[in-house]
Protein backbone atom coordinates (compact mmCIF):
# COMPACT_ATOMS: atom_id res chain seq x y z
CA UNK A 1 0.00 0.00 0.00
CA UNK A 2 1.12 3.54 -0.67
CA UNK A 3 2.79 5.45 2.20
CA UNK A 4 0.74 8.46 1.09
CA UNK A 5 -2.51 7.00 2.51
CA UNK A 6 -4.46 9.84 4.20
CA UNK A 7 -7.70 8.42 5.61
CA UNK A 8 -8.37 11.26 8.08
CA UNK A 9 -7.76 14.24 5.77
CA UNK A 10 -9.55 12.51 2.91
CA UNK A 11 -12.65 11.84 5.02
CA UNK A 12 -12.61 15.43 6.31
CA UNK A 13 -12.24 16.82 2.78
CA UNK A 14 -15.02 14.53 1.61
CA UNK A 15 -17.29 15.81 4.40
CA UNK A 16 -16.68 19.40 3.21
CA UNK A 17 -17.66 18.35 -0.32
CA UNK A 18 -20.82 16.77 1.06
CA UNK A 19 -21.57 19.91 3.09
CA UNK A 20 -21.22 22.15 0.03
CA UNK A 21 -23.49 19.88 -2.02
CA UNK A 22 -26.03 19.84 0.81
CA UNK A 23 -26.09 23.66 0.99
CA UNK A 24 -26.83 23.90 -2.74
CA UNK A 25 -29.59 21.32 -2.31
CA UNK A 26 -31.18 22.94 0.74
CA UNK A 27 -31.16 26.56 -0.45
CA UNK A 28 -31.49 26.20 -4.22
CA UNK A 29 -32.67 22.65 -4.83
CA UNK A 30 -29.69 22.11 -7.09
CA UNK A 31 -27.36 19.18 -7.73
CA UNK A 32 -23.69 19.97 -7.12
CA UNK A 33 -22.39 18.30 -10.26
CA UNK A 34 -19.30 20.12 -11.46
CA UNK A 35 -19.49 18.97 -15.07
CA UNK A 36 -23.17 19.99 -15.20
CA UNK A 37 -22.49 23.39 -13.60
CA UNK A 38 -19.63 24.15 -16.01
CA UNK A 39 -21.23 22.49 -19.04
CA UNK A 40 -24.30 24.72 -18.61
CA UNK A 41 -22.07 27.71 -19.37
CA UNK A 42 -21.60 26.47 -22.94
CA UNK A 43 -25.37 26.47 -23.58
CA UNK A 44 -26.25 29.56 -21.53
CA UNK A 45 -29.80 30.40 -20.55
CA UNK A 46 -30.79 33.84 -19.26
CA UNK A 47 -30.69 34.09 -15.48
CA UNK A 48 -28.84 30.79 -15.18
CA UNK A 49 -25.28 31.97 -15.66
CA UNK A 50 -24.26 34.00 -12.61
CA UNK A 51 -24.39 31.23 -10.03
CA UNK A 52 -22.44 28.87 -12.29
CA UNK A 53 -19.66 31.44 -12.76
CA UNK A 54 -19.70 32.17 -9.01
CA UNK A 55 -19.35 28.48 -8.14
CA UNK A 56 -16.39 28.03 -10.49
CA UNK A 57 -14.86 31.25 -9.09
CA UNK A 58 -15.24 29.70 -5.62
CA UNK A 59 -13.31 26.62 -6.76
CA UNK A 60 -10.55 28.83 -8.16
CA UNK A 61 -10.49 30.87 -4.95
CA UNK A 62 -9.98 27.65 -2.99
CA UNK A 63 -7.11 26.81 -5.33
CA UNK A 64 -5.52 30.22 -4.74
CA UNK A 65 -5.83 29.80 -0.98
CA UNK A 66 -4.40 26.29 -1.21
CA UNK A 67 -1.36 27.57 -3.11
CA UNK A 68 -0.43 29.73 -0.12
CA UNK A 69 -1.45 27.44 2.74
CA UNK A 70 -0.54 23.99 1.44
CA UNK A 71 1.03 24.08 -2.05
CA UNK A 72 2.06 20.41 -1.82
CA UNK A 73 -1.63 19.48 -1.95
CA UNK A 74 -1.84 21.02 -5.44
CA UNK A 75 1.34 19.44 -6.76
CA UNK A 76 1.31 17.76 -10.18
CA UNK A 77 3.59 14.75 -10.14
CA UNK A 78 2.12 12.63 -12.87
CA UNK A 79 4.46 11.56 -15.62
CA UNK A 80 2.16 11.96 -18.60
CA UNK A 81 3.14 13.27 -22.02
CA UNK A 82 1.34 16.42 -23.23
CA UNK A 83 -0.63 14.48 -25.85
CA UNK A 84 -1.88 12.17 -23.08
CA UNK A 85 -3.04 15.14 -20.98
CA UNK A 86 -4.86 16.70 -23.95
CA UNK A 87 -6.49 13.37 -24.81
CA UNK A 88 -7.45 12.88 -21.15
CA UNK A 89 -9.00 16.36 -20.94
CA UNK A 90 -11.02 15.87 -24.12
CA UNK A 91 -12.27 12.48 -22.89
CA UNK A 92 -13.29 13.94 -19.52
CA UNK A 93 -15.01 16.95 -21.12
CA UNK A 94 -16.97 14.97 -23.71
CA UNK A 95 -17.62 11.94 -21.49
CA UNK A 96 -19.03 13.87 -18.55
CA UNK A 97 -21.42 15.82 -20.80
CA UNK A 98 -22.52 12.75 -22.76
CA UNK A 99 -22.99 10.71 -19.58
CA UNK A 100 -24.59 13.61 -17.64
CA UNK A 101 -22.16 13.75 -14.75
CA UNK A 102 -18.82 13.12 -13.15
CA UNK A 103 -17.41 12.14 -9.77
CA UNK A 104 -19.50 14.82 -8.03
CA UNK A 105 -22.83 14.65 -9.86
CA UNK A 106 -23.05 10.86 -10.23
CA UNK A 107 -20.59 9.92 -7.47
CA UNK A 108 -21.44 12.12 -4.50
CA UNK A 109 -24.94 13.41 -5.35
CA UNK A 110 -26.27 10.46 -7.35
CA UNK A 111 -25.15 7.77 -4.92
CA UNK A 112 -26.49 9.82 -1.97
CA UNK A 113 -29.82 9.93 -3.82
CA UNK A 114 -29.63 6.15 -4.44
CA UNK A 115 -30.00 6.74 -8.18
CA UNK A 116 -29.59 3.53 -10.22
CA UNK A 117 -28.28 5.56 -13.21
CA UNK A 118 -25.58 7.06 -11.04
CA UNK A 119 -24.59 3.69 -9.58
CA UNK A 120 -24.12 2.29 -13.09
CA UNK A 121 -22.17 5.40 -14.10
CA UNK A 122 -19.86 5.24 -11.06
CA UNK A 123 -19.14 1.52 -11.51
CA UNK A 124 -18.41 2.13 -15.19
CA UNK A 125 -16.05 5.08 -14.78
CA UNK A 126 -14.28 3.49 -11.81
CA UNK A 127 -13.71 0.27 -13.74
CA UNK A 128 -12.54 1.93 -16.96
CA UNK A 129 -10.46 4.42 -14.95
CA UNK A 130 -8.73 1.57 -13.12
CA UNK A 131 -8.00 -0.32 -16.34
CA UNK A 132 -6.56 2.79 -18.02
CA UNK A 133 -4.53 3.77 -14.92
CA UNK A 134 -3.06 0.26 -14.65
CA UNK A 135 -2.14 0.17 -18.34
CA UNK A 136 -0.76 3.73 -18.32
CA UNK A 137 1.18 2.90 -15.15
CA UNK A 138 2.81 -0.09 -16.84
CA UNK A 139 3.67 2.00 -19.93
CA UNK A 140 5.07 5.04 -18.12
CA UNK A 141 6.56 3.32 -15.09
CA UNK A 142 4.13 4.53 -12.45
CA UNK A 143 2.47 7.80 -11.58
CA UNK A 144 5.04 9.35 -9.29
CA UNK B 1 -27.47 38.24 -5.26
CA UNK B 2 -27.76 35.82 -2.36
CA UNK B 3 -27.72 32.93 -4.85
CA UNK B 4 -24.46 34.24 -6.28
CA UNK B 5 -22.92 34.52 -2.81
CA UNK B 6 -24.11 31.04 -1.86
CA UNK B 7 -22.67 29.58 -5.08
CA UNK B 8 -19.34 31.34 -4.45
CA UNK B 9 -19.13 30.01 -0.87
CA UNK B 10 -20.25 26.54 -1.97
CA UNK B 11 -17.53 26.52 -4.61
CA UNK B 12 -14.98 27.67 -2.06
CA UNK B 13 -15.96 24.95 0.44
CA UNK B 14 -16.16 22.32 -2.32
CA UNK B 15 -12.73 23.27 -3.66
CA UNK B 16 -11.23 23.30 -0.16
CA UNK B 17 -12.63 19.81 0.37
CA UNK B 18 -11.09 18.64 -2.90
CA UNK B 19 -7.69 20.05 -1.90
CA UNK B 20 -7.73 18.66 1.68
CA UNK B 21 -8.88 15.25 0.53
CA UNK B 22 -6.09 14.83 -2.02
CA UNK B 23 -8.20 14.99 -5.18
CA UNK B 24 -6.08 17.85 -6.60
CA UNK B 25 -3.01 15.60 -6.72
CA UNK B 26 -3.28 13.64 -9.97
CA UNK B 27 -0.63 11.20 -8.78
CA UNK B 28 -2.76 10.34 -5.74
CA UNK B 29 -5.83 9.83 -7.94
CA UNK B 30 -3.87 7.61 -10.30
CA UNK B 31 -2.48 5.64 -7.34
CA UNK B 32 -6.06 5.05 -6.22
CA UNK B 33 -7.15 3.83 -9.65
CA UNK B 34 -3.96 1.84 -10.36
CA UNK B 35 -4.91 -1.03 -8.06
CA UNK B 36 -1.94 -3.13 -9.20
CA UNK B 37 0.60 -0.41 -8.38
CA UNK B 38 1.39 1.47 -5.19
CA UNK B 39 -2.26 1.43 -4.13
CA UNK B 40 -3.58 4.42 -2.16
CA UNK B 41 -7.15 3.83 -0.93
CA UNK B 42 -7.58 7.45 0.29
CA UNK B 43 -10.05 8.48 -2.39
CA UNK B 44 -12.48 5.85 -1.20
CA UNK B 45 -12.54 7.80 2.06
CA UNK B 46 -13.29 11.03 0.17
CA UNK B 47 -16.33 9.40 -1.38
CA UNK B 48 -17.30 7.91 1.98
CA UNK B 49 -17.06 11.24 3.82
CA UNK B 50 -18.97 13.13 1.13
CA UNK B 51 -21.73 10.57 0.82
CA UNK B 52 -22.10 10.19 4.61
CA UNK B 53 -22.95 13.90 4.86
CA UNK B 54 -24.95 14.26 1.66
CA UNK B 55 -26.91 11.04 2.12
CA UNK B 56 -28.22 12.43 5.42
CA UNK B 57 -29.17 15.69 3.70
CA UNK B 58 -31.16 13.72 1.13
CA UNK B 59 -33.10 11.93 3.85
CA UNK B 60 -34.54 15.24 5.10
CA UNK B 61 -34.16 18.14 2.68
CA UNK B 62 -36.42 16.95 -0.19
CA UNK B 63 -39.29 16.54 2.28
CA UNK B 64 -39.53 20.32 2.38
CA UNK B 65 -42.18 21.65 -0.02
CA UNK B 66 -39.50 23.61 -1.89
CA UNK B 67 -35.90 24.77 -1.51
CA UNK B 68 -35.36 27.58 1.01
CA UNK B 69 -34.65 30.16 -1.73
CA UNK B 70 -35.94 28.40 -4.84
CA UNK B 71 -39.42 27.70 -6.09
CA UNK B 72 -38.87 24.12 -7.22
CA UNK B 73 -36.54 21.14 -6.86
CA UNK B 74 -34.14 20.80 -9.77
CA UNK B 75 -33.38 17.15 -9.13
CA UNK B 76 -32.92 14.55 -11.86
CA UNK B 77 -35.74 12.07 -12.14
CA UNK B 78 -34.52 9.65 -14.80
CA UNK B 79 -33.85 6.10 -13.66
CA UNK B 80 -33.17 4.41 -16.99
CA UNK B 81 -29.73 3.29 -18.10
CA UNK B 82 -29.02 4.04 -21.76
CA UNK B 83 -26.05 3.84 -24.11
CA UNK B 84 -25.24 7.55 -23.68
CA UNK B 85 -24.82 7.06 -19.94
CA UNK B 86 -22.56 4.03 -20.37
CA UNK B 87 -20.44 5.45 -23.20
CA UNK B 88 -20.13 8.81 -21.44
CA UNK B 89 -19.06 7.21 -18.16
CA UNK B 90 -16.55 4.98 -19.98
CA UNK B 91 -15.01 7.95 -21.83
CA UNK B 92 -14.85 9.95 -18.61
CA UNK B 93 -13.27 7.05 -16.73
CA UNK B 94 -10.62 6.63 -19.43
CA UNK B 95 -9.72 10.32 -19.24
CA UNK B 96 -9.70 10.26 -15.44
CA UNK B 97 -7.37 7.27 -15.32
CA UNK B 98 -5.10 8.81 -17.96
CA UNK B 99 -4.88 12.37 -16.62
CA UNK B 100 -5.66 11.94 -12.92
CA UNK B 101 -8.07 14.88 -12.91
CA UNK B 102 -11.86 14.96 -12.84
CA UNK B 103 -13.60 18.30 -13.57
CA UNK B 104 -13.71 19.80 -10.04
CA UNK B 105 -10.05 19.27 -9.13
CA UNK B 106 -8.96 20.46 -12.60
CA UNK B 107 -10.83 23.77 -12.19
CA UNK B 108 -9.55 24.15 -8.61
CA UNK B 109 -5.94 23.52 -9.66
CA UNK B 110 -5.88 25.65 -12.80
CA UNK B 111 -4.84 28.76 -10.83
CA UNK B 112 -1.48 27.14 -10.08
CA UNK B 113 -0.61 27.69 -13.73
CA UNK B 114 1.16 24.32 -13.99
CA UNK B 115 1.47 23.51 -17.68
CA UNK B 116 0.05 19.99 -17.40
CA UNK B 117 -2.99 21.29 -15.48
CA UNK B 118 -3.55 24.01 -18.08
CA UNK B 119 -3.31 21.49 -20.93
CA UNK B 120 -5.77 19.11 -19.30
CA UNK B 121 -8.27 21.79 -18.24
CA UNK B 122 -8.13 23.58 -21.59
CA UNK B 123 -8.82 20.32 -23.40
CA UNK B 124 -11.62 19.46 -20.96
CA UNK B 125 -13.38 22.80 -21.53
CA UNK B 126 -12.89 22.40 -25.29
CA UNK B 127 -14.49 18.96 -25.06
CA UNK B 128 -17.49 20.32 -23.16
CA UNK B 129 -17.83 23.19 -25.64
CA UNK B 130 -17.58 20.85 -28.62
CA UNK B 131 -20.19 18.60 -27.07
CA UNK B 132 -22.58 21.55 -26.63
CA UNK B 133 -22.17 22.50 -30.29
CA UNK B 134 -22.83 18.91 -31.39
CA UNK B 135 -25.80 18.63 -29.05
CA UNK B 136 -27.44 21.86 -30.22
CA UNK B 137 -26.83 21.00 -33.89
CA UNK B 138 -28.43 17.61 -33.33
CA UNK B 139 -31.46 18.96 -31.48
CA UNK B 140 -32.26 21.49 -34.24
CA UNK B 141 -32.37 18.84 -36.97
CA UNK B 142 -36.05 18.43 -37.87
CA UNK B 143 -35.64 14.70 -38.62
CA UNK B 144 -34.75 13.96 -35.01
CA UNK B 145 -37.65 13.91 -32.62
CA UNK B 146 -36.84 15.87 -29.47
CA UNK B 147 -35.92 13.93 -26.37
CA UNK B 148 -38.89 13.42 -24.08
CA UNK B 149 -38.86 15.95 -21.30
CA UNK B 150 -40.24 15.57 -17.83
CA UNK B 151 -42.82 17.69 -16.12
CA UNK B 152 -41.65 21.16 -15.05
CA UNK B 153 -41.09 19.92 -11.52
CA UNK B 154 -38.41 17.43 -12.60
CA UNK B 155 -35.39 17.53 -14.82
CA UNK B 156 -32.41 19.73 -15.00
CA UNK B 157 -31.37 18.05 -18.23
CA UNK B 158 -27.68 18.67 -17.66
CA UNK B 159 -27.61 17.06 -14.22
CA UNK B 160 -27.29 13.33 -13.58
Amino acid sequence: MSPEFTPFLSTLGGALIGLSASALLLFEGRVAGISGIVGGLFAPKAGDIGWRVAFVAGLALAGLGGMFVAPHLLAVEVTRAPWMLITAGLLVGIGTRLGNGCTSGHGVCGLSRLSPRSLVSVLTFMFVGAVVAVVAGKLTGGAS
Amino acid sequence: MRSIVLALISGLVFGSGLILSGMTQPAKVVNFLDVLGDWDPSLGFVMGGAIAVHFLAYRFVPRLPKPVWGDRWGLPSRRDVDARLLVGAALFGAGWGLGGYCPGPALTSVVTGASSTLLFTGAMLAGMWGYSIWESARSTQPTNSPRPSGSPTTALPEAP
